[in-house]
């Protein structure tokens, strides 16, 4: 073990960091609100210390993906270890941490992301303790999304993130934020639960042997689970292209899918972003909609690559409708924040059409495109909060002419919605193209009819643009003040990386591409080997 | 196997220590202050120490005593321990319930009868004999029937004990009458000798079924599945709290471990050579599997389904307790050994969190003095460790991680995957995510909704204590869950039977 801090790895400490934070955060008296949000901050700090660590170490040359032997600062201890009766066989599940280029841009978004949010919580006046915990759990959830191997550990972090996120919004949310903070829980369950039965069927159809003992013994372990010998013949999803393991695909595709959202699934997403705390949108738009393309990318597709490849299509698709949908419900919308939810829909899409197409170009964008998202709606989010705190309404049409009264936070805002339109030299633009690139080679009219979204967007964002910041100052906004240090704290890293990332994407993209290029060799090889043999 | 009498005595120590201290304390009315609650608890509590020294000397065990009419395996041993356990927390609560000062002359026998229920509880968890089940079954019956109508004063406890008394009279009735079927036909009521008579004679399928299916009313009646709950959501409400929690777990488990004992000695086919170990056959034309199958889904369904509209926290967890029987049977399903140790893991589970359930809401209807959900509003706020507690035990409930009743789920669904019961799988998560919104609509009220009056309201030190002894094994087994995995494997053994 190569990469410790006080003999424990990096990727524990980085998961695990802001359950420690928690843990202070709750022993501290109520009053002293200022300690909560500092011990908050220093959490996140420190765990952006590590996930700059990482990066720094990581060797872009490993692939991972399917090789342990690739994956970098691998952690792997036993956790639970029963010897059971004849019957029950061995059960073994593993604390089984480690990174490759696809979950690394993910941790480095969850920590930049998590610091933002607690700039942004700053302002938070009601049961700071509470807030700051379950904020402080909620991370500790998203990290260990991003960094477990082992099936039933992700399922666990997972699952985890439900409770932070549902009491988040319920308690320090707006006026109907009951009704979205179980519409949120109830969708995301309803996944899980998907997930969870997909989980425990691939468990009883993989088994590897043990190496001490050298018997037969079923795993929740990912990697084993992507290598088809490891598939007992008999078993429900053993075999090649059965039915079974379609149905497996669509369950876990769907349980994956209401957490992008994709449509039909997305209903809740509006919701829970208009009532959430602006932190909180901030996190939910900027790390907990990429955990499910981020399943599609290590669990979905590898695990299923016959099943993916007959999907492709369908899952073209529905990006298509994603980003057209998506885009229309957000030119209709006079609510700023569920504007920019909407907005969310129509980009996630992006990243479906590009993984979709499964090739090098289109899962890189893809990839590239939710680390670039989660950056620039962030951004947008905390547009709008700035707003709200000062205006205390959302309303597009009840603004206009802010430029003047507001320069710096015009300037902001203008970037983030460049950023968002896709404007070259800003980042979502490589992602963009890269994204459509790809899909372009696979599906070539899906992608010409879904590029109308890059039109569509460029329309309503401009036209918001238009609609809040030029035209006739309204009289009541004569006071507004500009945007405090504080709000520029959060800003300013979150616009450093748009713009470098728009000039430089070779800094993200060349770590990513060796296991991004892995994975969609092993997909088209292991797929396609599948489906020869049936 | 122990034939003598007086051999079969020694294995009898813990029933025959509980039944000296159900004397014990019911004869502490004689002494001292009768009004003492203190006296008859604590004689109470040491009846349960005591035996469960006696059990603990039982471990590996594995005797048919009293010429076959109780086994002391390691299955019985299982539910004695949840018996045990339940018993101890149970008399704990009732040291602290106000509801039962109404009838403050009574505890010795209150206590008593706490003590009975448990000695029912215990033989009814090792019975080999369709007798000695329909008598346990009985002892436990009849002692909550009294319980359930302790506080004879209150209006709403005779009508729940009277309903109670009416029902058990009529299922007890249809099963003694299963019963005497199967003795018709088998002319044993030993479950041992009735399977090797089904298995060489030529029983009538069509009868037998019809007698298991009488058998499983009383049964049903026990575990309250759907369509013979109709009981439950009125005794649960209607009966102290105390009762409740203490018939929702020792009660139920009881009738599980009858049910299970009596499916499985009674009805496997030894000869069917099983194609894995932990696999077990059925006889031919006896498919009592797919009326369990019915049953769990009904149970499950209705119950979640009804609870949806409670707005009695009682009721509520009356419901919820019917829909958790449903999950129970959908492991009886399998007929592996795998999904019996799920469902024994289960219990373990169902008893931390809803005991740590009922517990909570005695303590709210305490000082509060409600048990509307609606009156929970703000609770988060006004006594916040209360409230916190009450969050874990009813996401426990739902079985969301990080709590334990997630690993009693997961292992229940991983039993029906594993042998590909599919669907029963799905209907079953998806009726774990309807029962979440009736679980957070509570929680809803404690910290969603904005108290009406904001005074804060504390607990005693030994409430708190006793609460956070229910919470973090809660989530402690849930993060290191071998030990209790290991032993409901063990504990799937049965006399006779691997």
């Amino acid at each position: 073990m190569q990469y410790q801090f006080l003999g424990i790895g990096y990727l524990t400490w980085i998961t695990f960091l802001p359950i420690l934070g928690m843990i202070v955060v709750l022993l501290i008296p109520r009053a002293s609100t200022n300690a909560m949000k500092w011990t908050a901050l220093g959490a996140t700090i420190l765990q952006l210390v590590f996930a700059a660590l990482i990066w720094i170490n990581f060797n872009p040359a490993l692939t991972g993906i399917n090789d342990v032997s690739k994956f970098q600062f691998v952690e792997k201890a036993t956790w639970i270890n029963l010897q059971g009766v004849g019957w029950f066989g061995h059960v073994v599940i593993e604390y089984f941490l480690g990174i490759d280029g696809l979950s690394l841009p993910m941790i480095v978004l969850t920590s930049l992301i998590s610091f933002v949010g607690v700039v942004a919580s700053w302002n938070i006046n009601k049961a700071q303790k509470g807030y700051f915990a379950l904020y402080l759990l909620l991370d500790t959830g998203m990290m260990g999304v991003f960094v477990a191997l082992d099936m039933f550990l992700f399922y666990m972090f997972w699952e985890i993130m439900l409770l932070p996120m549902y009491f988040l919004i319920g308690i320090w949310g707006g006026p109907r934020r009951e009704y979205a903070a179980i519409k949120f829980f109830l969708y995301t369950l309803l996944g899980s639960v998907l997930i969870l039965l997909v989980m425990l069927a691939l468990y009883f159809s993989v088994s590897i042997k043990d190496p001490v003992t050298g018997q037969m013994t079923h795993t929740f372990n990912m990697l084993a689970m992507m290598n088809p010998a490891n598939y007992d013949p008999n078993s429900i999803l053993g075999g090649i292209g059965t039915y079974w393991r379609d149905v497996a695909f669509i369950a876990l595709f769907i349980g994956f899918a209401i957490k992008v959202p994709i449509f039909p699934f997305h209903t809740w997403l509006p919701d829970a972003h208009v009532e959430a705390p602006t932190a909180i949108s901030v996190i939910l738009a900027g790390v907990l909609l990429k955990m499910g393309t981020y399943g599609f990318l290590r669990i979905s597709f590898p695990i299923f690559p016959d099943a993916m490849l007959k999907y492709a299509f369908p899952l073209a698709i529905l990006g298509f409708i994603n980003i057209v949908y998506g885009a229309l419900c957000a030119m209709a919308q006079t609510d700023f924040k569920k504007l920019i939810a909407y907005s969310s829909i129509s980009h996630m899409g992006v990243v479906l059409l590009g993984i979709a197409a499964m090739n090098t170009q289109g899962v890189s964008g893809g990839v590239l495109q939710m680390f670039n998202h989660g950056v620039v709606t962030a951004m947008l989010f905390l547009v709008v909060g700035v707003i709200y705190d000062r205006a205390h309404t959302r309303g597009v049409n009840d603004f206009g002419g802010l430029a003047n009264q507001m320069p710096v936070y015009t300037g902001i805002m203008t970037v983030a919605f460049f950023a968002a339109i896709g404007l070259p030299g800003l980042s979502e633009f490589v992602s963009e193209m890269l994204s459509y690139l790809g899909a372009f080679q696979t599906f070539q009219w899906v992608t010409i009819f879904a590029s109308i979204g890059i039109l569509l967007t460029a329309g309503y964002m401009l036209w918001t643009l238009q609609r809040v910041f030029l035209g006739q100052l309204p009289e009541k906004w004569k006071g507004l003040p500009d945007v405090n240090g504080r709000e520029l704290v959060a800003f300013v890293p979150l616009m450093v990386v748009v713009i470098l990332l728009g000039i430089f994407p070779s800094i993200l993209l060349h770590p990513m591409n060796a296991s991004l290029d892995h994975l969609v060799d092993f997909v088209h090889r292991v797929g396609t080997g599948l489906t020869a043999v049936k | 196997m122990a034939q003598t009498i007086y051999e079969s005595f020694g294995y009898l120590l813990p029933e025959t220590m509980l039944s000296i201290f159900f004397i014990l304390t019911l004869m502490t009315a004689l002494v001292g202050k009768r009004r003492s609650k203190y006296l008859p608890a604590y004689m109470a509590l040491l009846g349960i120490v005591l035996a469960g020294i006696f059990v603990f000397r039982q471990i590996g065990v594995d005797e048919l005593v009293f010429s076959g009419m109780y086994a002391v395996d390691p299955f019985s041993w299982f539910f004695k321990v949840i018996f045990l356990a339940t018993g101890i927390l149970i008399i704990l609560f009732s040291l602290q319930s106000r509801e039962l000062d109404a009838v403050a002359t009574k505890y010795p026998e209150y206590f008593s009868l706490i003590l009975a229920l448990t000695i029912g509880a215990f033989f009814m968890a090792g019975s080999s004999n369709l007798l000695m089940m329909y008598l346990s079954l009985e002892l436990v019956s009849i002692s909550s029937y009294i319980l359930s109508g302790f506080t004879k004063e209150n209006a709403r406890a005779d009508e729940a004990s009277l309903k109670y008394v009416i029902y058990g009279a009529f299922s007890s009735g249809l099963m003694l009458y299963g019963i005497s079927l199967i003795y018709g036909m088998t002319g044993e009521t030993n479950l041992y000798a009735m399977n090797q008579a089904i298995a060489v004679g030529n029983i009538p399928r069509i009868t037998m079924l019809i007698a298991v299916i009488l058998m499983l009313v009383g049964l049903g009646y026990k575990i309250s599945a759907v369509p013979f709950h109709f009981w439950t959501p009125d005794v649960y409400e209607g009966a102290p709290i105390t009762v409740t929690a203490f018939l929702s777990v020792t009660s139920k488990a009881a009738g599980f471990a009858m049910l299970m004992r009596f499916f499985k000695i009674g009805f496997i086919d030894l000869t069917a050579a099983p194609a894995m170990a932990g696999m077990w056959g059925i006889f031919k034309g006896l498919n009592w599997t797919d009326i369990i199958a019915v049953l769990s889904v009904l149970t499950m369904s209705v119950g979640n389904l009804v609870a949806l509209w409670q707005s009695n926290m009682k009721r509520l967890l009356a419901y919820s307790s019917i829909a958790h029987a449903g999950y129970i049977l959908m492991g009886f399903v399998t007929l592996t050994n795998q999904g019996m140790s799920a469902m024994l893991l289960y219990f373990v589970a169902y008893l931390l969190m809803n005991l740590g359930a009922f517990y909570v809401v005695m303590l709210i209807a305490n000082k509060y003095h409600t048990e509307n959900i609606e009156d929970y509003r703000g609770l988060g706020y006004r006594s916040p460790y209360a409230a916190f507690a009450l969050t874990v035990f009813l996401f426990s409930l739902t079985g969301i991680p990080p709590t334990f009743g997630f690993i009693g789920k997961f292992y229940l669904f991983s039993a029906l995957i594993s042998t590909h019961y599919i669907w029963l799988a799905i209907v079953g998560v998806i009726n774990s995510v309807v029962s979440l919104y009736y679980y957070a609509k509570v929680v809803r009220n404690m910290y969603l909704v904005e108290p009406i009056e904001k005074s804060r309201i504390e607990f005693d030190f030994g409430s708190n204590l006793l609460m956070t002894l229910l919470v973090v094994p809660n989530i402690a087994l849930m993060l290191y869950f071998t030990p209790v995995l290991s032993w409901a494997q063990y504990s799937v053994t049965m006399f006779g039977l691997r």
